[in-house]
């Protein structure tokens, strides 16, 4: 089981590469439902299957899902594809990419330098997860219950099309 | 379930996921793709929630992660609403159109 680990590590690392590389926000986006399935099963095999299984069905599923009909209504073309092209320039990423390098790899050092200690890989099962969620945690989920709530009245009021905006544009240009 | 894992693999691969999520903020100009990188961000630090949690056989790192989904999801939700808006107001998604104040 060590073996899947690693190769889901591989699949997210790459997947994750491209969707940060490619130009059209579609491709990009179902890479990054690769990128989410293949961490889904670390967790799996990390020994959380309720986690795995919410991150299939509100990462994968219901996020990724926001995104695809947020970029059918903006009906974006081949000629949005030109533009990131243009924009993907190697001396626009080249210094952010360095620099992160440096970040990730002192991080890594830091990490590995704490000395070994090897996961349990005793599994957490959901009843757990629950029992913790709507005892110690119960304050934790009435503030994410708002935040939802804030999130969706936020959202709301935000995407309303506003008529006057879209009007003062064009008799601008 | 695994057996020999070292704790540090998976909170490199937390680290990298997430270095990989800010290259993406940094250099994309793109709202959509800043947002996606952000998710990318969320997620790598929610692996490290799970990763530790796993550590220690403990229920907290997986709430930990649920807290994180539920922002994410409100985030999502008002960040794509903002980039509709944006679209319909400069009839592109580059992030320097609304360098200007009251644009």
């Amino acid at each position: 089981m060590d073996l899947v680990f690693y190769i889901s590590a591989a699949v997210a690392v790459f997947s994750t590469l491209m969707v940060i590389t490619r130009f059209s926000a579609v491709h990009a986006l179902l890479y990054l439902v690769v990128s989410f399935f293949s961490v889904a099963l670390i967790f799996l095999v990390l020994g959380a299957p309720f986690v795995a299984a919410l991150e299939i069905i509100v990462y994968a599923g219901a996020i990724m899902v926001l995104f695809v009909f947020v970029i059918m209504m903006l009906n974006l073309g081949p000629r949005a594809q030109e533009q990131e092209r243009a924009w993907l320039k190697p001396n626009v990423w080249l210094g952010p990419s360095i620099l992160c390098i440096i970040l990730v790899s002192e991080l890594i050092y830091v990490v590995v330098g704490a000395g070994p200690a090897n996961l349990t890989g005793s599994e957490v099962t959901p009843k757990q997860v629950g029992m913790a969620l709507f005892g110690p945690y119960f304050l934790g989920v009435e503030l994410a219950s708002l935040l939802l709530l804030a999130g969706l009245v936020g959202a709301y009021h935000i995407g309303r099309r506003v008529r006057h905006s879209v009007r003062r544009t064009e008799d601008e240009s | 379930m695994i057996e020999s894992v070292p704790m540090e693999h998976g909170l490199a691969l937390a680290g990298v996921l997430f270095g990989l999520g800010l290259v993406g903020v940094l250099v994309r100009r793109n709202i959509l793709f800043m947002l996606m990188s952000v998710e990318i961000m969320l997620n790598a630090a929610g692996l490290a929630f799970v990763v530790a949690g796993s550590r220690w056989g403990q229920t907290d790192g997986q709430i930990m992660f649920i807290f994180i989904l539920t922002m994410a999801a409100a985030e999502v939700a008002v960040g794509l609403a903002l980039a509709m808006q944006f679209y319909h107001h400069f009839m592109t998604l580059d992030a320097d159109a609304a360098r200007t104040m009251r644009g």
